[in-house]
């Protein structure tokens, strides 16, 4: 008698469960909010908070608000992989953004996988989204991407002989595999190879002997955080003349102002067109989107957007359109509709997408940009 | 040979800056043989406090005292809160509530402040001043400068100074030294102020070269201490030295060798030098009457 009612007092609990979750749509996250990513995953969170408001506020998808269940993993693969365990079994999210860094996405790009949920990755690894998994994508350009940006610049401008500095941080040692790895298919012939610590006080060692490598034509400084600030004023310190490039990794204004402008200069590197919100052209196709991102984001957090912020906006914005489109909250059409993703105008670029292409972005994301009197223009 | 200048000029700019560090540890372990691994939130509190006085307008020198007066206050909390309350605990437990107290200190600096990287002037401005073919910022000179000032003075504290001296005692042995009328209490509270006024004058003066932000303390701390072990811990001339030593070896090494090693190297080297003298080029030689 006792076992039926309990019986029947759960059946009824989870028919109620059931009947709230069909009217809402549960979009689960998890970001590294805290940890040593928190720089990416701090934006992440708070644009994914701030958007799922204001979709709410206009309807909702498919009539239904947007519950957006999010998790801070701190960075750690494990605790990632708890909560995407979390979201799909106890939250029943019919979709997950996140996973900040590569490592966190890989870690629980399997668990989508066997449960077939859509994932939209926020982090910049190409193992993410090659080889294609089904139901696996990613926002973010990748630094292989930056690398062939940079390198076509360089080849543009005939020139052929190219020093590298790299940190050996995280970004900074993946971004100078890539680099070495798809130079080849440029005109242009690594001269000098250094490397940095992330937290080193001055690399004015590495740049004499690359300033002394014979025929040197330009320089490229793959790396994150304070290196590439400190890079670029060793580099005017020195007197170096050849162009110096830095990654999208510091494309920020913060980066002009720890360079200092005097210093920054002539320093050109592969930026979105968020950071050139204030110079983008009226009739360009993002810049909708980006302006309207912005001014949101900037007004209700008091500080400047960010590159990552970006990321979780393109990816939240990407299913929303999706499960609109597939007009279900079911796995599999979502999925087939994010991969039908066309001409979607993103903060990072323009996003089509294809049966083989889960990140959808071409080098034309990447815009070349030159540091002239303290401000971004636009080379390309 | 302008290459060798360069890089002699680099390894004392950043040998400068670990000395700066290696100082701040001489004091508290002088006083309690702990080594303070929160010694590098102390510097990252210089540099973000300033940063940010800066940025509410006040002049640098005013920014600079409430950096080191405010920074030298959580020093002694520190010391009330968490060192004193555990006294009589082995100085292994004390060195793991530092770290603890390092951990705490970089969370609340994250919510107090922010999470991004900050810079300010130098104090002379950032034109780099030329000679012989290499170059030097205007603040290296400070920071080399900073470092001496503050070596010549704890050098005198140590020698010349009753206080200095009974700071020396409180370390050697507690109940001696207090049966002889030092007050221990005080001359602990008065080391951790006096360690995070020095590691919050480092911050200040090390900022326009690193930079800073709320994480900046923890890897500076370790190099600072690896200076410190090499120069001889608690010996005010060993962390100078050792500092600058530590500095000029990772630039030799990245300009000569690789840039890959740099690290490894200085890190041999100290390993080779603490396999033949444990207690450090200039340490006291430690001698345990039983």
């Amino acid at each position: 008698m006792k076992t039926m009612f309990k019986t029947t007092a759960l059946t009824a609990v989870l028919a109620l469960g059931a009947g709230v979750a069909a009217a809402e749509i549960r979009i689960g996250a998890t970001v590294s909010e805290t940890g040593g990513a928190s720089f990416l995953g701090d934006p992440a969170a708070k644009t994914l908070r701030m958007l799922v408001e204001e979709i709410n506020a206009a309807g909702g998808v498919l009539g239904q608000p947007i519950n957006l269940i999010l998790y801070d993993d701190g960075g750690d693969p494990n605790r990632a992989r708890t909560f995407a365990s979390r979201l799909i079994e106890d939250d029943e999210v019919i979709a997950v953004v996140g996973g900040s860094t590569t490592g966190t996405s890989m870690a629980i790009i399997p668990v989508f996988e066997e449960e077939e949920i859509p994932f939209i990755s926020l982090a910049g690894g190409i193992e993410i989204v090659r080889p294609t998994k089904p139901f696996a994508f990613k926002t973010p350009h990748t630094d292989r991407m930056a690398c062939e940006k940079i390198f076509a610049d360089i080849q543009a401008r005939g020139l052929r002989r190219v020093g590298m500095i790299s940190g050996t941080d995280g970004f900074g040692a993946s971004m100078r595999a890539q680099c070495l790895d798809v130079v080849g298919d440029y005109d242009i012939e690594i001269v000098a190879d250094e490397s940095y610590g992330p937290s080193d006080a001055d690399m004015t060692p590495q740049l004499t002997n690359i300033r002394g490598t014979a025929g040197l034509e330009a320089v490229v400084n793959p790396g994150f955080g304070q290196g590439p600030a400190i890079v670029t004023r060793n580099y005017a310190q020195l007197g170096i003349e050849v162009p110096l490039y830095q990654s999208h990794g510091v494309a920020s204004d913060a980066f002009i102002q720890l360079a200092g402008a005097e210093n920054a200069e002539g320093v050109r590197l592969p930026g979105t067109a968020l950071l050139i919100a204030g110079i983008l052209a009226e009739d360009d196709p993002q810049y909708a989107v980006v302006q309207a991102y912005k001014t949101a984001f900037e007004a209700e957090f008091g500080q400047p957007v960010s590159t990552f912020g970006g990321y979780a906006h393109d990816a939240l914005r990407i299913l929303v359109d999706a499960i609109e489109r597939a007009g279900s909250t079911e796995g599999v059409a979502i999925r087939d509709a994010i991969r039908a993703t066309e001409n979607f105008a993103g903060t990072t670029g323009i996003v089509t997408m294809g049966e083989d292409d889960h990140l959808g972005l071409d080098l034309a994301a990447f815009r070349m940009l030159e540091i002239r009197d303290g401000g971004w223009s636009q080379i390309d | 040979m302008a290459d060798l200048l360069q890089f002699l000029v680099s390894g004392i700019t950043v040998g400068a800056v670990y000395a700066l560090l290696a100082l701040g540890f001489t004091i508290i372990f002088n006083a309690s043989d702990v080594v303070n691994f929160a010694q590098g939130e102390f510097v990252m509190l210089g540099g973000m406090i300033t940063v940010f006085a800066l940025a509410a307008g006040l002049p640098l020198g005013l920014a600079a005292l409430i950096a080191i007066v405010l920074t030298a206050g959580i020093g002694v909390l520190l010391n009330k809160l968490a060192i004193e309350p555990a006294r009589g605990a082995p100085v292994v437990s004390l060195i793991i509530i530092t770290i603890g107290a390092s951990i705490f200190i970089q969370g609340v600096a994250q919510i107090v402040f922010d999470k991004q990287i900050h810079r300010y002037p130098g104090i002379s401005g950032d034109a780099p001043l030329r000679f012989a073919g290499a170059t030097i910022l205007p603040q290296s000179l400070w920071v080399i400068f900073g470092a001496t000032a503050v070596f010549v003075a704890l050098w005198l504290f140590f020698t010349r100074t009753l206080t200095g001296r009974a700071v020396l005692a409180t370390a050697n042995n507690r109940l001696a030294a207090a049966l002889v009328g030092i007050n221990t209490r005080y001359i602990m509270t008065l080391s951790f102020g006096l360690s995070a006024a020095i590691g919050a004058l480092a911050g200040l003066l090390i900022t326009p070269i690193t930079l800073t932000s709320y994480d900046v303390g923890i890897p500076l701390a370790l190099k600072g201490f690896a200076a410190a072990m090499l120069g001889g811990l608690g010996n005010p001339f060993g962390a100078l030295v050792g500092g600058l030593l530590l500095g000029v070896l990772e630039a030799l090494t990245a300009g000569y060798i690789s840039s890959q090693y740099k690290d490894a190297v200085a890190f041999i080297v100290i390993i080779g030098v603490l396999f033949v003298m444990p207690q450090g080029l200039f340490g006291r030689k430690s001698t345990e009457r039983v």
